[in-house]
């Protein structure tokens, strides 16, 4: 499956893609939007990549093993509620800082949840995505 | 290299050193616990209360009486003795490690059952102690005998401890209290409550199975498959007296109810017969032993169940002389399988010149086996005599049956103690290798131990079986220990035990030869019940696992879409009805194409016969059901969609080139089936959404996220505050589901590889095939 137009275009798509994927995330609290979609945007752009460029490629590109991403999502997700119990609240509890991103809104643990949702997502796609697609 | 070679060695010493240190946690365990003998002896019990689940009246407490200080330093002293002896008898094992673990474990356990004071508590101990036993029996797990036997042990204590677990909700509720402490002053409610019959029948059915009872005591010789200390220190000494230890811990609420002490009495004379007359038609030592266990332990339920002070005070003394003399004789057992390679008693004799001091240590655990003064044993078989003689109904039938079992003790020990010791030595006993003293050793300080009761039966007396009975429910100020109680009819009765023993043990051979004659009785013995039992539930579960999961996707499915079209369908039909009007003219001309784009699509699915073609047909359909959402304000659900069907598209792409040859399997007639349950499915889904559409029922959960999605969780899209802030353990808990199912992918997907490797040049062939033919090539990108 190698074409020269498919290839050259990924190369450019995927940062693009990534980065929307990126925007999709933190935009998630207040606009349409979050984790999920965003890691399967992230997942999607990384299988085009696979495609065009070989799986080989692809795992360079991503860098982690899937599975590590997979890992490290769910600590995310778990840990983000884990201070909310160190501060004295329970469980899941939303702590936010007052401090205001512009693009984001306020920054709190809400986020690093969804950041964990995203990570499990493109780990988890991908884990699949490449196991199959390799060979 | 070399260097590997050194970080193996510092490891193999680290191990040493560490298994030289490992009895020094029972030691400092019964030293402690000795130190409160003086306490205990004054008629207190500390106790210690953790709180653990307040709210349900279960919390982690403790308390020390003198039946706990009994038990808990037997426990401590035998387990350090085991574990003295292990390193010797396990040599470079590679897996003692875990059985040290396990040991330790279960040696916690056992400590954690006999001083809990919460009933909830002692259970959870209590099947703690089962499953270490599970995990120790089935030690060499390469052997299927192993296997089987701890999976027999486990089931049948864990189906007592279900049962114990049932009577202990009871009683606790019926006290309205889960502490012992708290429930022995309920004495009076509990014997009138309503519910007294059944809390006793469960309760006993958790410590007769425990304990080896009748009819569950095979599973007692089978365990024999541990490795020889296991069984000295669970299957003789300790766990196996935790069913006792429950019977004399509740006796002070039940005794006095008669189906509580006759249950005792009788099960146990039933388990003393069976024990005394199997121990003799064994040649295994182990198993004479075993079945010897199984007759002491009937024996310790029926002096239980007589409960006089005096029962109950012989008891106690039988049980102390039992664990150490049984402890001892197990563990010299395991010392000449050791040495001689051979545990059949036939092949043994003359031993005693290449291991004197494993031979003196079973002399002594002989002697108090026997009931010789002036070990403990004799002390405790006087005792037996007297409680016999001093009962005031069944005297005669509890005198023959106590006899019976002393002189099978008798009997035994003259099997196990003193034949393979003396005489000519054998072939396997002139090949047997000197014993390390760590075999011999912990042995000899057992019978040593049986013999200072017998010597110093006062302070035993004072400070071990005094506390122990006043907690059983008996003045301890009565127990006044003493070896020579003058010439009396008990004395007689112990003359004539050992005259009739020696005569049982000298017909031996013959004894067990007509024995042997009876063998056909065990095609109707409990053995067999438990077998069938156990049979049955594999061939229900192979047929359940059969009828429910055979494998066939289309079969699944069918069902899920039955169930749902039937129960769903119903509902609707009977109780809710789909308005006739609503707001179904104000669709706008292009809101009919997608449907339609999706009915044709549909269309396209189900009938083509190009694998890919149906992929895009789906893809299609799914890319329309985003439109409508984007039509209709659901811009999150819609990108979500999108993202979905994309990846599915890919993942499709993916797996189509594994596929074979598209077939179709199924006749005309299942078609049509499958196609009538598929448009009942569909239309029961339509009415589903309608009637969802157009019930009025206000909603109370979307006003409070309109309300407090901005204010409380500082985000405006509520979809997304709903998912990482209101419900975030929900979400936390369906992505660990995805990450669990990705990791179960994965493993299906690598196991396909592995299982094709053979085939894989078939299926290759078998792809190129495919990739060849006209309509795929076309189709293909």
């Amino acid at each position: 499956m190698s074409s020269l137009v498919l290839s050259t275009a990924t190369r450019y798509l995927l940062p693009v893609l990534l980065m929307f994927s990126v925007f999709l995330l933190i935009r998630g609290h207040n606009e349409p939007g979050g984790g999920f979609v965003g890691g399967l945007t992230a997942a999607a752009a990384f299988a085009l990549f696979a495609i065009a460029s070989g799986v080989e490629r692809a795992r360079q590109m991503l860098w982690f093993h899937p599975r590590t991403l997979l890992g490290t999502g769910l600590l995310f997700a778990a840990g983000a509620g884990l201070l909310a119990v160190t501060a004295g609240s329970p469980y899941m509890t939303g702590l936010w800082t007052s401090f205001e991103m512009p693009a984001v809104g306020k920054l709190g643990t809400p986020l690093v949840f969804d950041v964990g949702v995203y990570l499990v997502v493109v780990g988890m796609v991908l884990m699949i995505v490449l196991e199959l697609a390799e060979e | 290299m070399s260097n590997d070679h050194d970080t193996h060695r510092t490891q193999d010493q680290a191990t040493q050193a560490a298994e030289r240190m490992l009895p020094l946690v029972p030691l400092g365990i019964g030293i402690a616990l000795a130190s409160f003998a003086a306490t205990v002896a004054a008629g207190n019990a500390p106790s210690l209360q953790l709180p653990w689940v307040p709210s349900l009246g279960v919390q982690l407490s403790f308390q020390l009486d003198g039946l706990s200080l009994l038990f808990g330093l037997l426990i401590c002293g035998i387990g350090a003795l085991v574990l003295v002896y292990a390193p010797a008898y396990f040599g470079d094992h590679p897996d003692r490690h875990r059985l040290y673990a396990w040991l330790i474990l279960f040696m916690g356990a056992m400590l954690g059952v006999v001083l809990a004071d919460n009933l909830i508590t002692l259970f959870v101990f209590w099947e703690l102690t089962s499953v270490s036993s599970y995990m120790l029996i089935g030690f060499k797990h390469e052997s299927q005998k192993s296997r089987e036997a701890a999976l027999q042990a486990l089931l049948v204590t864990g189906i007592g401890g279900l049962a114990l677990l049932a009577g202990i909700l009871l009683l606790g509720h019926a006290g309205g209290s889960y502490e012992l402490s708290e429930l022995i002053t309920k004495r009076q409610a509990l014997q009138n409550h309503p519910w007294l019959i059944p809390t006793i029948v469960l309760i006993l059915l958790g410590a007769f199975t425990k304990s080896a009872q009748f009819p569950f005591h095979f599973w007692l010789p089978n365990a024999m498959a541990a490795p020889t200390p296991v069984s000295a220190f669970l299957h003789s000494a300790t766990m196996v007296k935790a069913g006792v230890y429950l019977v004399a811990r509740l006796s002070p609420i039940f005794s006095g109810v008669p189906i509580w002490d006759d249950s005792s009495v009788v099960d146990g004379s039933l388990t003393a017969l069976t024990g005394g007359l199997l121990a003799l038609q064994q040649t295994d030592l182990k198993r004479i032993l075993a079945f010897s266990t199984v007759s002491a332990l009937g024996m310790l339920m029926l002096l239980l169940g007589l409960g006089t002070p005096t029962a109950v005070q012989a008891a106690m003394v039988f049980l102390i002389g039992h664990a150490c003399y049984k402890g001892a004789l197990f563990l010299v057992a395991g010392t000449i399988d050791h040495c001689a390679a051979t545990r059949d008693v036939r092949k043994l004799s003359g031993l005693a010149r290449m291991m004197p001091l494993a031979a003196v240590a079973a002399a002594l655990a002989g002697l108090s086996q026997a009931g010789i003064p002036p070990a403990g044993g004799f002390l405790a078989k006087e005792l037996i005599y007297e409680s016999a003689l001093k009962l005031t109904t069944w005297v005669v039938p509890v005198l023959v049956l106590v006899f019976f079992a002393n002189t099978s003790f008798v009997a035994v020990t003259a099997l196990v103690a003193v034949r393979p010791f003396f005489g000519q030595p054998s072939q396997a006993s002139a090949s047997a290798h000197r014993a390390h003293w760590r075999l011999t050793m912990p042995p000899l300080l057992l019978g040593i131990a049986g013999l200072a009761i017998g010597l110093w039966p006062q302070t035993a007396g004072l400070f071990l079986v005094a506390p122990a009975v006043a907690a059983a429910g008996h003045a301890g100020d009565d127990v006044y220990l003493k070896l020579w109680h003058g010439f009396n009819l008990p004395l007689l009765l112990s003359i004539a035990t050992l005259a009739t023993g020696y005569v049982a043990f000298a017909r031996w051979p013959k004894l067990r030869a007509q024995q042997l004659r009876l063998r056909w009785l065990y095609h109707w013995g409990p053995e067999t019940g438990y077998a069938t039992a156990l049979q049955g539930l594999r061939s229900t579960a192979t047929w359940q696992t059969k009828m429910l999961q055979n494998g066939s996707l289309p079969v699944y499915l069918s069902v899920v879409l039955l169930a749902f079209t039937a129960l769903v369908g119903w509902e609707l039909v009977d109780h809710i009805d789909i308005p006739q009007s609503g707001p179904w003219l104000e669709v706008r001309p292009y809101e009919v194409c997608i449907p339609l784009l999706i009915i044709a699509a549909a269309a396209m699915a189900v009938s083509t016969d190009s694998r890919l073609a149906a992929v895009c047909a789906l893809g299609v359909i799914g890319f329309s059901v985003a439109m409508l959402f984007v039509m209709f304000g659901a811009p999150d659900l819609a990108m979500t969609q999108l993202a979905i069907e994309t990846l599915t598209v890919i993942l499709f792409v993916f797996v189509i080139y594994r596929l074979p040859r598209f077939t179709i399997f199924s006749n005309r007639i299942a078609r049509l089936r499958d196609a009538a349950l598929a448009v009942a499915a569909g239309g029961v889904m339509t009415a589903v959404v309608l009637a969802a559409t157009f019930a009025h029922t206000p909603s109370r959960v979307t006003p409070f996220f309109i309300e407090h999605s901005l204010e409380s969780a500082k985000g405006r899209n509520m979809v997304n505050v709903i998912l990482v802030d209101f419900r975030a353990l929900d979400t936390l808990g369906e992505i660990v589901v995805l990450a669990i199912a990705a990791l179960g992918i994965l493993a299906l997907l690598r196991l396909r590889i592995d299982a094709s490797d053979s085939e894989e040049s078939g299926e290759r062939r078998q792809a190129e095939q495919y990739e060849r033919s006209p309509r795929a090539s076309r189709s293909l990108p």
